[in-house]
């Protein structure tokens, strides 16, 4: 075998190649087995692991301090106290997780496809017959499935660690993941979209910066909620439209609030509504169409923009 | 199309980047198994040409067809290869894993990779460093990875922009015994360089471009037929060598003058001028036109003109 590599994916790659003897994989597949390969011959993903694992380790002993800290009186925490208790720093961890997911997307995506134009590595494989689409389409692919892989291996672990230091899971695991790992789709996507022409840093930056602006302006949206001013509940909802990360984010939130939360949340009425650590409702469906219609938005803004690109 | 078809044919071919004229009107043929070496200084459109042939940029104007296709055909790439000016490879990959991979991309069958890698890695003497990273090479071996990339899958087509310009004295000889083996086995190949003596020791036809123009074409011998004649000569100022200018072009290089295109028989009138201006002249050699003779002359009128 000539192409050894080290990633899982890479592998179900080669495998489904080797299964028919002659069959050639495929460009797309080929780009998104260099991206995942690159990650890990770089050590990206062996430095994500170790970080994940630090903070795992880390976090749950903090989780477990939780059910033995003791009241002024002496005795512990009645268990209702410690889910809620629990619930709430998980989300917190949690959002911490989403960033360092959000900023190595942003990271790794924003020199794609420029760094690879400006050093000249893409000139000769460019000229073998590759279309500029299947570049585009499968380094998104590679990267998509790193995401899901670190978004679905790190929730796993960590809530694993939570379970066993305080007994509690969050209502809806699966969903956690699902938004998680699609707020670190959509900056990789975003970032795609800036390398097919700008700078690597450059687009990196802007994503960043977009990512946190969206954040705020989803703050400012839901102060508007409280308020119950539209002016500044439009703010909110455009910029969920404009860049849903922070709509998933809530998304992820909502996955991770236990009804006791919920049923206070509903409780304190438009007031509830005013933390970005907090959501009331799931993320209705029609933003959930859209977010697949902006990925698809951005997938075509990208291959069009690169297309268009003379290298 | 036939196979007989040309390997290159374009038809006024231009672009233009902005208000930059790139090059502008280019029209060749190269036959099959031809090494075709295109000549030009810095900036005057070279790699332009060949990222437009390959389909890396579009053209303002004008068409192109290689090997009977039209350019940017996706299928006719796989009896391509390509060397690129800006040659950069997977610093993560060792040698064989870069050859693999565009062995993937040509595509080629699987079961030929192995002897392809191994045929090209021999031919451009990185056999034993095959299982290096690539970014732990120097240089010159990054361009013969280069080299081995665009031999893989006996291509009927190859573009080799500069590809000499990392390499030390033998692996420039070895170039040369490459483009031969090349040429010998009917692959037509399209030489950019401004190495003139590289050029002029393999190319079977030359064409010279400059500013985007081609200001000559033709076999080595037909560009060269004339005479080039060198002086070493002392004691002549600046207003004295101007009035030099009925002999033709000259490469001045203080002591010794180059006339890059003077007949033989002009000689003594030469020698005698340049005596009567006050010179001293040491040495007069009159020689057959080289490729920089000729390439000089060529650029030295196109100023004129
Ligand atoms: N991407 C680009 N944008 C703008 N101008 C460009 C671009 N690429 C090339 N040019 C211009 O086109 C002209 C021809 O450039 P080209 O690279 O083809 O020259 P060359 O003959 O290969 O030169 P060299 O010998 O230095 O490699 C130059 O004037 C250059 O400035
Ligand atoms: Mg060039």
């Amino acid at each position: 075998m000539l192409v050894v590599s080290l990633a899982p994916a890479a592998d179900v790659a080669k495998y489904a190649a080797d299964l028919g003897a002659e069959t050639l994989v495929p460009p797309v597949l080929v780009f998104a087995r260099l991206t995942i390969q690159e990650a890990s011959r770089r050590r990206l993903l062996l430095a994500l692991l170790v970080l994940t694992l630090l903070v795992v380790g880390f976090s749950a002993w903090g989780f477990h301090k939780i059910t033995t800290v003791t009241r002024s009186d002496g005795t512990l925490l009645p268990p209702t106290q410690v889910t809620l208790i629990t619930s709430q720093l998980l989300i917190v961890v949690t959002f911490m997780y989403s960033g360092v997911l959000a900023l190595s997307a942003a990271v790794v995506a924003g020199p794609l496809i420029s760094s690879e134009v400006e050093s000249g590595l893409l000139l000769s494989m460019l000229a073998r017959p590759v279309r500029r689409s299947e570049v585009v389409i499968g380094k998104w692919l590679g990267l998509a499935v790193l995401v899901f892989v670190y978004a679905a291996g790190s929730a796993f672990l960590e809530l694993a660690a939570v379970n066993w230091a305080t007994g509690y899971l969050p209502p809806h695991p699966i969903e956690l993941v699902l938004y998680v790992a699609a707020e670190g789709l959509s900056l990789l996507s975003l970032g795609l979209v800036l390398s097919t022409r700008l700078s690597g840093i450059t687009g990196g930056v802007i994503a960043l910066v977009a990512w946190l602006m969206a954040w705020i302006a989803g703050v400012v949206g839901d102060i508007g909620a409280g308020l119950q001013n539209s002016a500044l509940q439009n703010v909110g909802t455009i910029s969920h439209l404009l860049l849903p990360t922070d709509g998933l984010w809530r998304g992820a939130v909502y996955a991770m609030e236990p009804d006791v939360i919920l049923a206070a949340l509903r409780a304190a009425g438009t007031a509830g509504r005013a933390n970005p650590f907090s959501a009331v409702d799931p993320p209705p469906n029609a933003f959930l169409a859209w977010v697949v219609v902006w990925f698809a938005l951005m997938l075509t803004l990208a291959i069009w923009s690169f297309r268009t690109r003379e290298i | 199309m036939a196979a007989s078809s040309p390997a290159i044919h374009t038809v006024d071919l231009s672009k233009r980047f902005g208000s930059t004229v790139a090059l502008t009107g280019l029209s060749m043929t190269v036959p099959r198994g031809e090494i075709f070496g295109f000549l030009g200084p810095n900036g005057a459109g070279k790699t332009t040409s060949v990222k437009l042939l390959l389909g890396l940029l579009k053209p303002t104007s004008g068409e192109a067809w290689l090997l009977g296709e039209t350019i940017g055909d996706l299928k006719t790439r796989n009896r391509i290869g390509y060397l690129p000016e800006l040659f950069r490879y997977q610093g993560w990959l060792d040698a064989r894993e870069v050859l693999a991979l565009h062995c993937e991309l040509a595509p080629l069958e699987r079961s030929t990779w192995k002897e392809e890698i191994t045929k090209a890695l021999a031919t451009v003497g990185l056999t034993d460093r095959a299982d290096d990273r690539v970014s732990t090479f120097s240089k010159g071996m990054q361009q013969r990875l280069g080299l081995a990339a665009a031999l893989l899958g006996r291509p009927e087509l190859v573009f080799l922009d500069e590809p000499t310009s990392a390499l030390d004295p033998v692996g420039r000889h070895d170039v040369r015994e490459i483009i031969r083996g090349l040429s010998a086995r009917g692959t037509a190949v399209f030489l950019n360089s401004h190495l003139l003596s590289e050029v002029e020791q393999v190319c079977d036809r030359v064409a010279v471009v400059d500013h985007g123009r081609v200001i000559a074409s033709g076999t080595m011998d037909e560009l060269l037929s004339g005479t080039a004649v060198r002086v070493r000569v002392g004691g002549l100022d600046g207003a004295a060598r101007t009035k030099l200018a009925g002999f033709g072009p000259l490469d001045d290089e203080g002591e010794h003058l180059t006339f890059t295109k003077l007949d033989v028989e002009r000689v003594p009138e030469l020698v005698s001028t340049i005596v009567a201006l006050g010179g001293r002249i040491y040495e007069v050699a009159p020689r057959h036109q080289t490729l920089e003779d000729r390439f000089l002359q060529l650029l030295h009128e196109e100023e004129k003109s």
